[in-house]
């Protein structure tokens, strides 16, 4: 396994870059992590969504700085301070477009990096921190986007701010305070606007701090592959750059053809047309939807419709919604396969796949009426979100026969392409360094 | 075993998918009664202009009709520039709106004609003036209407509206629901409705509204010769309400073309940079 220390081949050749090398090896670091450091020579384009997401982060941040510079943080100003921003500032329909399609393809990337993780066993021992840290990171980019829905102020601001606050008032003796405290009050008001809106501006620079830990993390032990193989010779490993350099490029820039389709098209369409009327307490919308990528928890949350014992199906709810994420963490222990990769295992492929479709109907679901076949269909599926984690990951692992998996990644890359070439090139000649192929 | 997971998960998904079906024809009581009746907009579409003589009947409809009792104060009288009028013809329009001003010198609120950086002021002082004066109802402020009364399309047709770009849902529905009165003014036979609402099966939130309907044959006279049928009136009010909701959809449309082309080039560039890069290590 590699590690940053067993590749150390940066040298610097410039006078300025050896006197830095020996004050502050930042450019070291940068060499080691980005330039020398050694990926799998298999990563297929599944791997490309990290460095996507850093940039949408980056891009989120930019954005978001800019639009500071004219929002106004108070009820009676922010509304018609999004519409100066839409209509005056220049290019300002241009920066709220991409910063709130942003946040929409931020979740798109983020759920797909999530279920490659998934496919591919990433969470299972050595990563189960790397895990948890983007398990944080999903979590603080939840409340980050909560709270920046709620700072234009219109109608959706205002009311799912009112719902989603509510959800505490679910927890005996401590819920009400936890309320008020996020409140700043008794009700969704002038100071939630404002703490919100600090609250919006601090968390990304957090998620930001997380994802230094996450990439160290990543490149403390290496990423997995479709194989599941760990790299074992120097086979097996292309360097970062260009490699994983340019694919990723590529991938970003197809990421951004389909998130300029939308910032320039469509932009309102991922948004709810109730948020183009400023906030009003007095008229409650017909239905309160949260943003697409809260359906699936959304629906999880009204799927509870009964009581146990004293505890009521309002807090069975929220329980259910916030253990739907909480069981994200532990799910490198629920797990009991020996084999990473979702290639190599017939019956959890078939388990993860229902999952994913599993996963889009509650979102569907979710921004269905909670009521009759709805809610029956949102419990089915929320049993089965549940059931995947708690039933399914832990007995799969013990009865499932797994297919053969490869002795290192070389070998499985050599398998495909011979078999691809008509079966001429040998499997036994595996060992044998790429570049001496024809 | 295998066939057994094979045939629980088949009937997982076979349950699934008929619950579905079935659960889509459960709620039809929903509102509006009928779908907007899609229009051809000049707007519409990845190189969709405004009409700019549509948008100035579009705004005569409004000043003569609409702004009775509907306001559009987030509109400033500088950007009726889009709409192709001249400095001069936008400061004489400005100037018949009487704007509140002040304090002054004395302390004392005054009124002045308006000037091209002035806003819209609308009929009423306040919207709780605006609902008493119309029955309980508040007459909607024009700004935003058009983004705002976007009517749902349902699973499985906003799948399908990503790739043929639609996005006049505001515009087909208020065009939809101001031709969409019956023509007798009275309800189907069996249908109670409120009083002092009107039926129309096209309103967003219930099967009648307050407001009457609001136009009718040569109610106004266009300077440009259209025959001002209520057809025709309202789609150029409905065009208009858009210009006032998105002014900018026709920078940002012509800015997305360039931006699309650029990432087409860019990334055929990038694939066959990166195909030469990995070629290197093919077999």
């Amino acid at each position: 396994m590699s590690t940053i220390e067993h590749h150390g081949t940066y040298q610097p050749t410039t006078g300025l870059g050896k006197w830095m090398d020996a004050r502050l090896p930042l450019p070291r670091l940068m060499y080691d992590s980005f330039v020398a450091y050694p990926v799998p020579r298999n990563l297929n384009y599944a791997y490309t969504f990290g460095g996507m997401l850093s940039i949408m982060l980056v891009l989120q941040i930019l954005t978001g700085v800019v639009l500071a510079m004219h929002y106004n943080g108070s009820t009676a100003g922010a509304f018609t301070s999004v519409e100066h921003i839409m209509r005056d500032v220049n290019n300002g329909w241009l920066l709220r477009y991409m910063h709130a399609n942003g946040a929409s393809f931020f979740f798109a990337a983020v759920f797909l990096h999530i279920f490659r993780g998934m496919y591919y066993g990433s969470y299972k021992e050595p990563r189960e921190l790397l895990w948890i840290l983007g398990c944080i990171i999903f979590l603080l980019m939840m409340a980050t986007a909560f709270m920046g829905y709620v700072l234009p102020w219109g109608q959706m601001s205002f009311w799912g701010a009112t719902v989603i606050t509510g959800f505490f008032t679910a927890f005996p003796v401590v819920g009400e305070p936890i309320q008020q405290l996020l409140l700043g009050g008794f009700a969704v008001d002038n100071p939630t606007l404002n703490r919100f809106f600090s609250l919006h501006y601090l968390l990304p620079f957090m998620i930001a701090g997380v994802v230094v830990l996450h990439v160290w993390a990543l490149h403390v032990t290496g990423q997995t592959n479709p194989t599941g193989v760990e790299i074992k010779s120097k086979t097996d490993s292309v360097p970062f750059t260009p490699f994983a350099t340019i694919k990723d490029a590529f991938a970003l820039i197809v990421f951004f053809l389909f998130f300029a389709y939308f910032v320039f098209y469509m932009p309102n369409f991922l948004g709810h047309a109730d948020n183009y009327i400023e906030a009003n307490s007095l008229v409650t919308p017909a239905y309160i939807v949260p943003e697409w990528y809260f359906l699936p928890f959304y629906a999880i949350l009204r799927a509870v419709t009964f009581d146990i014992g004293p505890l009521t199906s309002k807090l069975l709810g929220v329980l259910a919604m916030f253990g739907s994420i909480a069981v994200l963490f532990v799910m490198p222990w629920l797990d009991t396969s020996k084999v990473r990769s979702a290639v190599y295992r017939p019956w959890y492929k078939v388990f993860f796949w229902i999952f994913v479709v599993n996963a889009i109907f509650l979102g569907w679901l979710g921004a269905k009426p909670a009521e009759g076949i709805y809610t029956f269909l949102a419990q089915i599926s929320t049993l089965y979100y549940f059931g995947f984690f708690l039933v399914i990951l832990p007995l799969l692992g013990l009865i499932e026969t797994p297919r053969r998996v490869p002795n290192s990644i070389t070998e499985a890359v050599l398998a495909k392409s011979s078999k691809k070439n008509g079966g001429v090139t040998q499997v036994s000649g595996a060992t044998a360094s790429p570049d001496n192929k024809a | 075993m295998k066939t057994m997971f094979a045939k629980i998960s088949a009937i997982v998904v076979a349950a699934t998918l008929g619950l579905s079906v079935a659960a889509t024809g459960a709620f039809a009581a929903e509102y509006p009664i009928k779908k907007p009746r899609e229009q051809d907009w000049s707007f519409a579409g990845p190189f969709g202009t405004y009409d700019k003589g549509q948008l100035q009947r579009g705004f005569k409809v409004y000043r003569e009709v609409c702004a009775a009792c509907h306001s559009m104060n987030r509109v400033a009288f500088r950007s009726l520039e889009d709409l192709g009028y001249s400095e001069g013809q936008i400061k004489t329009i400005a100037s018949e709106y009487d704007i509140t001003d002040g304090p002054n010198a004395d302390g004392e609120m005054f009124t002045r004609p308006g000037t091209p950086a002035d806003y819209f002021t609308g009929p009423y002082p306040n919207r709780e003036a605006s609902i008493a004066a119309n029955g309980g109802a508040y007459p909607p402020d024009f700004s935003l209407l058009a983004k705002a009364r976007a009517v749902e399309r349902g699973f499985p047709t906003f799948v399908f509206d990503v790739f043929t770009q639609y996005a006049e849902n505001g515009p087909d529905y208020i065009y939809s629901l101001l031709t969409g009165y019956p023509e007798d003014g009275e309800a189907p036979e069996g249908v109670e409705v409120p009083e002092g609402t009107h039926y129309n099966p096209y309103f967003i939130a219930g099967k009648s509204l307050a407001m009457a309907p609001p136009l009718s044959e040569d109610i106004i006279s266009y300077d440009d010769g259209t025959p001002a049928t209520v057809e025709q009136m309202s789609k150029d009010v409905t065009a208009f309400m858009m210009w006032a909701a998105e002014p900018k959809m026709e920078e940002r449309k012509s800015l997305g073309f360039k931006v699309i082309i650029f990432l087409l080039i860019f990334a055929v560039f990038l694939y066959l940079t990166k195909k030469q890069i990995y070629a290197k290590l093919e077999h």
